[in-house]
């Protein structure tokens, strides 16, 4: 009787007692930190760090351009390409890259650090993820070589297709019978 | 499965298996039993069925192609689980389900985590509902693909089980703020997608069965995301976080995939309803008609917005139409079986169906699709499918 009431004060049952079934365990600070790759296009999400793609050069070299190539041309018909494809959006033959398509900077950042190297994803500290973003971004020519990406600058790099979505107008085929 | 077995049955079976042999070594030529095969603890489909998914890789690294349901050779409308369609990213990942928690967190009043036992508790509820990917018939505008399974074999469609998603967020109590949903799987490439709020609430559930079974592999074991009606993508599977925020987090698959591109360079955004469409299942293309006489054209009809509401069949290339019967049950965004009898006279002909859902929403012929998405769009094709059966019975693609 003593314990329950003990319990019953915790703060812990007070907010379970909210819980219309009281399943499940209060997530703590290290469960959130384990699963955090989350980046958005305004930079939350970013963890401090930077890199230039000067030195993201070495890194590209090293972990991705046995499947993207030398200069991120990719492999046809078996690693996409990371440059081409600008102002190619309307023509016949579109080519979506991560130059030509993706409309923001933070999104190539959270899928290189969540999803790349193909076989040893998140594998890159954060100032390597920088690094090679900045240098996916210079071969594409949106960023300088000594320029710096860090949490503040890397969501204010402009991409070419920023302004290219819009929202779903579906439905948008009128259909007639 | 053997590994399920207890280990002093194993060994029964073991020592079985070497008695049986010992004995068989003895005898001479004994006259074949004619007594059915045994019992067994995981059932098989017999040897002479041989209906396979195609896989397809799309890039040199395994794990990131898909593989496509031979809908020709189904029946009904419940997809066996280990023919439903699949699609990954970063392959199939190997979760032991004891191990597995999901995170839900963000803009919540208490961020918990679950186990599959935690979510099991909760109150349950199965649903019937198609599952398509959103690059299904990607090509097809442009190029007719010559069968149903090539064509069409992104879809599938399920009995799934698991809790309503708006019992677990209730839970974690949401607040106001909260508009957006990253849900976000264990695979390799962690593969996520901004999900609204709005949808989490209304249908969404957390499915941890299919078909009366635990999950596939293949299918999200031990947690899938399930959004009925919407494009396959987003049914993230191995989910292991829910973070809801305010804001989408424009995720590689929800901006550089998945988009619509349109003929003006735009990209419609976010497009997640998969619209209604119909396809003939049989006769379709690389089948062949045994002669003149009765044949029964039989189908699928599915839409994301609702319950398909007709469907409707041409055997002379679009110069008439008549009604299809519906197969009951005729459930909201799952998969409706359609049949219509025919006598074909032997002629080469054209058939093709058209579906119609309780909206209101007609299937779009193919030209009206591209008047007005235009040839690159790619993903969320739903045109009319025609199919031309030749005079000698082969069908192919017309
Ligand atoms: C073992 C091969 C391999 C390696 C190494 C690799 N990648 Fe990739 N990469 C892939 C594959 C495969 C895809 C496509 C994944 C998919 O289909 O979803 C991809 C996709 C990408 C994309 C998205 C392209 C697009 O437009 O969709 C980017 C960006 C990328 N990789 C960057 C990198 C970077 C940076 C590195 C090095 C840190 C790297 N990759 C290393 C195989 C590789």
């Amino acid at each position: 009787m003593l314990s329950w009431l003990l319990l019953l004060c915790s703060a812990g049952v007070i907010a379970a007692q909210s819980q219309p079934y009281g399943f499940g365990q209060p997530a703590t600070a290290a469960d959130t930190a384990q699963k955090d790759l989350t980046v958005f296009p305004n930079g939350k999400g970013l963890p401090s760090g930077k890199g230039t793609a000067d030195q993201g050069a070495t890194i590209y070299k090293e972990k991705c351009a046995e499947c993207h190539n030398e200069k991120g041309e990719g492999r046809p018909g078996q690693y996409p390409a990371l440059v081409g494809g600008i102002g190619s959006l309307t023509s016949a033959k579109p080519l979506k890259t991560v130059g030509s398509f993706w409309p923001h900077a933070t999104t190539v950042w959270d899928y290189i650090r969540r999803a790349m190297p193909f076989d040893h994803p998140r594998s890159l500290s954060a100032d390597e993820a920088y690094a090679v973003t900045a240098f996916v971004l210079h071969l594409n020519g949106l960023v300088e070589r000594t320029q710096e990406l860090n949490e503040k600058t890397l969501p204010a790099v402009k991409m070419p297709n920023r302004d290219g979505f819009v929202p779903d107008r579906r439905p948008d085929i009128k259909s007639k019978r | 499965m053997t590994e399920e077995l207890t280990p002093p049955r194993r060994r029964f079976l073991a020592l079985g298996a070497s008695l049986a042999g010992a004995v068989v070594a003895c005898r001479k030529a004994p006259a074949p039993s004619e007594s059915g095969a045994h019992m067994r603890g995981y059932g098989e489909r017999s040897p002479h069925e041989k209906s396979v998914r195609v896989v397809r890789e799309l890039t040199k690294s395994l794990g990131t192609g898909s593989s496509r349901t031979p809908l020709g050779e189904l029946h009904g409308i419940i997809t066996p689980s280990a023919l439903h369609f699949e699609r990954h990213h970063s392959g199939v990942p190997a979760l032991d389900p004891a191990a597995h928690r999901l995170l839900v967190d963000g803009l919540v009043e208490r961020p918990l985590t679950f186990s599959l036992d935690d979510l099991k508790r909760f109150p349950s509820a199965s649903r019937v509902c198609f599952i398509e990917c959103g690059g299904n018939s990607i090509g097809e505008p442009g190029a007719n693909l010559p069968d149903v399974q090539k064509s069409h074999g992104l879809l599938s469609c399920s009995e799934w089980t698991g809790v309503p998603l708006s019992i677990v967020l209730k839970e974690a109590g949401l607040k106001p703020e909260a508009t957006w949903m990253i849900a976000e799987g264990a695979d390799a490439g962690r593969m996520s997608r901004s999900i609204p709020v709005s949808k989490a609430l209304d249908d969404a559930f957390l499915a941890y069965a299919q078909n009366g079974e635990a999950l596939r592999p293949e299918q999200g074991y031990p947690l899938r995301l399930l959004l009925p009606g919407w494009e396959g993508n987003t049914n993230v599977k191995w989910l292991h976080r829910l973070q809801l925020v305010d804001q989408p987090a424009m995720s590689a698959k929800e901006t550089a995939n998945y988009t619509d591109l349109m003929p003006d360079g735009k990209a419609q955004q976010f497009t997640f309803v998969m619209e209604a469409r119909s396809v003939i299942t049989r006769p379709s293309g690389g089948q062949k008609l045994a002669g003149p006489g009765f044949h029964e054209i039989t189908g699928l009809a599915w839409s994301g917005y609702g319950k398909i509401a007709r469907v409707e069949v041409s055997t002379d290339a679009g110069q008439t139409w008549a009604d299809a019967e519906l197969q009951a049950p005729v459930l909201s965004k799952a998969a409706v079986r359609f049949r219509y009898p025919w006598r074909w006279d032997g002629k080469e002909t054209v058939i093709a169906c058209r579906c119609t859902d309780e909206t209101g929403y007609l299937q779009p012929t193919r030209d009206e699709f591209i008047a007005v998405r235009g040839l690159n769009s790619g993903y969320h094709y739903n045109g009319i499918k025609p199919w031309r059966v030749n005079a000698d019975g082969t069908v192919t693609h017309a």
